[in-house]
């Protein structure tokens, strides 16, 4: 029987950073629940705040920031903990693989050192058993001639290659929930796809929980579920893929499905012509400057006056399907 | 591998034989006639041909270099003009005093400038940070003469736990009198020579802390402090090291200076009185000692970069 | 101009260096006694009325010999810093324009010179040509090359690469004039801030041979110099040998401190204005 505790659960989630400009609110009240088993997209623009999210979700954010709001992690309240039990889920109960593989990797220490590295920490492994299952993750993810490679450098493997490796290493103690931060922007399409499907069948096998973030439409389209849009700090859609694809309620979300090009005969015009590409106009708010009400209000091309003053309310559209906006309350 | 370290080892050798021309050049050739200069101004021309002779100084310059080069080689130094003593011999006891100098002020200084530059980078802008970057400004700017006679001031007139200089030797008062006369100058040379290590520190530990595998190490769960000693140290420690191995320079530089104030007898000092007594030979011998020692010291510097560095053996070739 | 008030080390840098070189201006025009004037009887006396930091060993002024000794130090340092910068500049100039072994040759002889530290060249130079002061600015000019040249000819070569100077060379725009119109301006500002630090280095040098006796001769007062003659009197007058020192150090600190203020306020990715 599936245990029915949500493995993540987060109720207005908020991060406030303080920089010498002032005070920034990054994080502004967001809602999850995940379930092993499930998983998230979280899309949007940089600078929406989503790899923010993620960061908080490991308690990861930058020092000195301000989170509130409530975390529970298999119920228990995260926000406030100390840094040791934080210490003690990352890397054992909650797995995390960021964007640049080519970064990602201590130069100095071999690779089969740092994927054994989180058995060694938490599971108190010898050298030699650490070794072992090291080599057994290698494999599994498919780096070819994993025993050997084992003592390799990071330097002497490709992107897509280190990619796998820190996806060895986020999965090394098998934790409950896996967080990718555009696991796949920095490389190539078809490494890319092959990399998304290893996270897919790694997540399945070990019935997981996924957090996947993306820019990308296509690779959350492919991987996820559940998906929420983020806009300015802000969740301003979230609901099952499908159903927001197909939907597409908020402005916002319309606007990003309305900016990927297009090929093939729908993308020219009556006469013949090319379409433009589309565009949403206006910039991404400062993080500083969030108007009181929506922050996607200035640039969204269906606002009221209304949309600015005042944070529109969070209306639902289907079971699990919601979107925060002012003109879909009499729509429904 | 080995070709990185033939590459190493010839531009060693290369370094030291050009080093050697230049110290030739300047302190032979260019003075002119030595033996001249020994004898001041006044000598008859006779007396300053059968000094020349006596001393080897009627063969020309090539000539002089050649048997000066194969010379070092062998052993075979000549004798000072001065004191008419091997120089080998002379520049040997020195060197008893000035190696342990040299090294205790290297020790000293390392571990006085990682604990401040790193304790500085893990407090970043707080107020154990700022402290500590004053406090180095200050260090740097401090000549090193002017602090070993502040701590005479301060120890030796004051306190009366130091003598104001001297060195007792190894054999009379033991290995720890000899160590204890020491100390001072080691300090005074360690001094600022850590204020501008523990910058360098601070600023290489601040880029790695910086770095993405930081962050991964840190997803991975390990905590603030095993997160810096396991991942950040090590990679801080390559710009660190290369530094250090040209502070060595500036170390035995110091020691010239150091030694003349505490009146050690070590090898800074056998070359500044060699100087004021125009001893050239002894002078000359000396000074391709000391670059000797940095071109080495900076050699196995570069070696050891191999050692901490995987990435330079495969992109050196 | 606000921004710079503001930033701390260019304040507090740009305090001691003007209180330097007032010093020496000052010296110029009044003392308090003739740095030269000798008094056997009133000598080592504590610092009154009349001597404001007491007398010497032979009487003379200690206040005086501090102002005199500021003039000194900067002349040696401005001179051996218009060395390094004209002949290191140039070479390192000289470098990233004709790059290939010119290149190469100029950088290996600059590498090479760190076999030698500046002390000891800068004794060995004085032991082969005499000490005094003009040996010694040569000597320290000499190694302040090095570093110019390698400082020089990288930022050169990293502006060289810049779309404006690609500009410059498809308008046909000789390699001279380029350098001239172009890269210099535009490199001034790194070459300010080494300047200023080679200015302090310079001040060190000059009193680490003075102390020696290498360097600046008597009657000629130096701070070195003055540290040397107090050694000797550390049980009698201490002081003497705190006031030198204590030159020395806020000179060569203020100058390092206006050299990083200058250094974070001049580079370009940080100046809008321009």
């Amino acid at each position: 029987m599936r245990n029915t505790t949500p493995l993540l659960e987060a109720t207005d989630l908020r991060l406030r950073l303080h920089t010498h400009a002032g005070t920034v609110d990054a994080v502004r009240g967001v809602n999850l629940s995940l379930r092993r088993g499930e998983t998230l997209g979280l899309v949007g623009e940089s600078g929406c705040g989503k790899s923010l999210t993620a960061m908080t979700l490991m308690g990861l954010h930058p020092e000195g920031a301000t989170v509130s709001g409530s975390l529970r992690f298999h119920g228990e309240e995260m926000i406030g903990q100390s840094e040791a039990r934080w210490c003690a889920l990352r890397g054992d109960r909650i797995g995390m693989v960021f964007q640049e593989p080519m970064s990602a990797l201590n130069p100095v220490h071999t690779v089969g050192h740092q994927v054994a590295e989180p058995l060694r920490l938490h599971r108190g492994l010898t050298a030699a058993a650490a070794r072992k299952e090291a080599v057994a993750l290698l494999d599994r993810v498919g780096i070819a001639d994993a025993a050997r490679r084992f003592d390799a450098w990071p330097h002497q493997f490709s992107g897509g290659q280190r990619q796998r490796i820190t996806i060895a290493m986020a999965l090394a103690c098998s934790p409950d929930l896996l967080i990718a931060d555009e696991p796949t922007t920095a490389l190539d399409v078809t490494i890319a796809g092959q990399i998304l499907q290893l996270i897919r069948d790694l997540v399945r096998e070990r019935d997981m929980g996924l957090i996947l973030i993306s820019h990308d439409l296509g690779v959350i389209a492919q991987n996820v579920s559940h998906m929420m849009v983020m806009y300015g700090g802000m969740v301003v859609e979230s609901g099952p893929t499908r159903e927001v694809f197909s939907r597409r309620a908020h402005p916002y979300t319309q606007g990003l499905f309305g900016s990927r090009p297009q090929l093939g005969p729908q993308a020219h015009t009556g006469s013949g012509a090319r379409a433009r590409l589309a565009a949403i106009p206006g910039n991404v708010p400062e993080l500083r400057n969030m108007p009181a009400g929506c922050p996607f209000a200035d640039r969204c091309v269906v606002s009221l006056p209304a949309c600015q003053g005042e944070m529109p309310p969070l209306i639902q559209l289907g079971q699990d399907h919601c979107a925060r906006c002012v003109l879909l309350e009499s729509a429904g | 591998m080995s070709l990185f370290l033939l590459k190493r080892l010839f531009t060693l050798i290369a370094t030291l034989l050009a080093a050697s021309v230049v110290v030739f050049w300047v302190l032979e050739v260019l003075p002119g006639n030595a033996a001249q200069m020994l004898m001041g101004p006044d000598a008859s021309p006779e007396a300053v041909l059968a000094l020349a002779r006596q001393l080897g100084l009627d063969h020309p310059p090539l000539q002089r270099y050649g048997l000066w080069i194969s010379g070092l080689l062998t052993g075979e130094l000549g004798n000072s003009y001065v004191y008419s003593t091997p120089v080998l011999e002379l520049v040997l006891e020195r060197l008893t005093l000035t190696v342990p100098l040299a090294v205790m002020a290297m020790v000293l200084t390392t571990v006085l400038a990682l604990a401040v530059g790193v304790y500085a980078a893990s407090h970043h802008n707080r107020a154990g940070d700022v402290g500590l970057m004053a406090a180095t400004q200050v260090g740097v700017a401090i000549p090193n003469f002017w602090f070993a006679i502040l701590l005479i001031l301060l120890f030796s007139v004051h306190l009366r736990w130091f003598a104001a200089g001297g060195f007792p030797g190894w054999e009379d008062e033991g290995v720890l009198g000899g160590l204890k006369a020491l100390l001072l100058p080691a300090i005074s040379l360690a001094v600022v020579q850590a204020a501008i290590l523990a910058r360098i520190t601070r600023s290489a530990v601040l880029e790695v802390m910086r770095e993405d595998y930081v962050r991964t190490a840190r997803a991975k769960g390990l905590s603030r402090r095993a997160t810096l000693w396991r991942h950040v140290l090590r990679n801080a420690l390559i710009p660190v090291v290369t530094v250090m191995g040209l502070q060595f320079a500036n170390l035995l530089a110091g020691t010239i200076v150091v030694e003349n104030v505490f009146y050690l007898p070590g090898l800074g000092r056998l070359i500044f009185q060699s100087i004021s007594n125009r001893d050239l030979i002894v002078v000359r011998n000396c000074v391709m000692l000391l670059a000797a020692m940095v071109v080495i010291v900076n050699f196995v510097v570069d070696l050891l970069y191999a050692v901490i560095d995987p990435r330079v053996k495969a992109s050196d070739i | 101009m606000r921004r710079a008030l503001r930033h701390p080390s260019f304040v507090i840098g740009g305090v001691l260096t003007l209180l330097l070189l007032g010093a020496a201006a000052l010296s110029l025009v009044w003392t308090p006694w003739s740095p030269y004037e000798m008094n056997l009887p009133g000598k080592l006396q504590p610092p009154s009325a009349s001597h404001w930091l007491g007398t010497d060993p032979f009487g003379r002024d200690v206040a005086s010999l501090l102002l005199v000794g500021a003039r000194n130090s900067i002349l040696v340092g401005v001179i051996a810093v218009g060395i390094g910068l004209g002949i290191g500049g140039a070479l390192g100039l000289l470098a990233a324009a004709r790059r290939g072994w010119v290149e190469e040759l100029i950088m290996r002889l600059a590498d090479f010179t760190f076999a030698f530290p500046a002390i000891l060249s800068a004794i060995m130079m004085t032991a082969v040509f005499g000490a005094g002061i003009v040996n010694s600015i040569i000597a320290i000019g000499i190694f302040n090359i090095p570093t110019f040249a390698r400082v020089t000819r990288a930022s050169a070569n990293a502006i060289g690469s810049r779309d404006f100077i690609l500009a410059a060379r498809a308008c046909g725009k000789g390699p001279w004039r380029i350098t001239i119109e172009h890269v210099l301006p535009n490199i001034a500002s790194v070459l300010i801030v080494q300047a200023t630090i080679q200015f302090a280095i310079a001040i060190l040098a000059e009193a680490a041979l003075s102390y020696l006796g290498l360097g600046t001769q008597p009657p000629q007062p130096s701070w070195g110099r003055m540290l040397s003659e107090a050694q000797t009197l550390l049980f009698q007058s201490p002081m003497l040998a705190v006031y030198p020192g204590v030159a020395i150090a806020l000179a060569v600190l203020g100058l390092n401190l206006l050299g990083d203020g200058l250094r974070d306020l001049l580079d370009p990715r940080l100046t809008r204005k321009r």
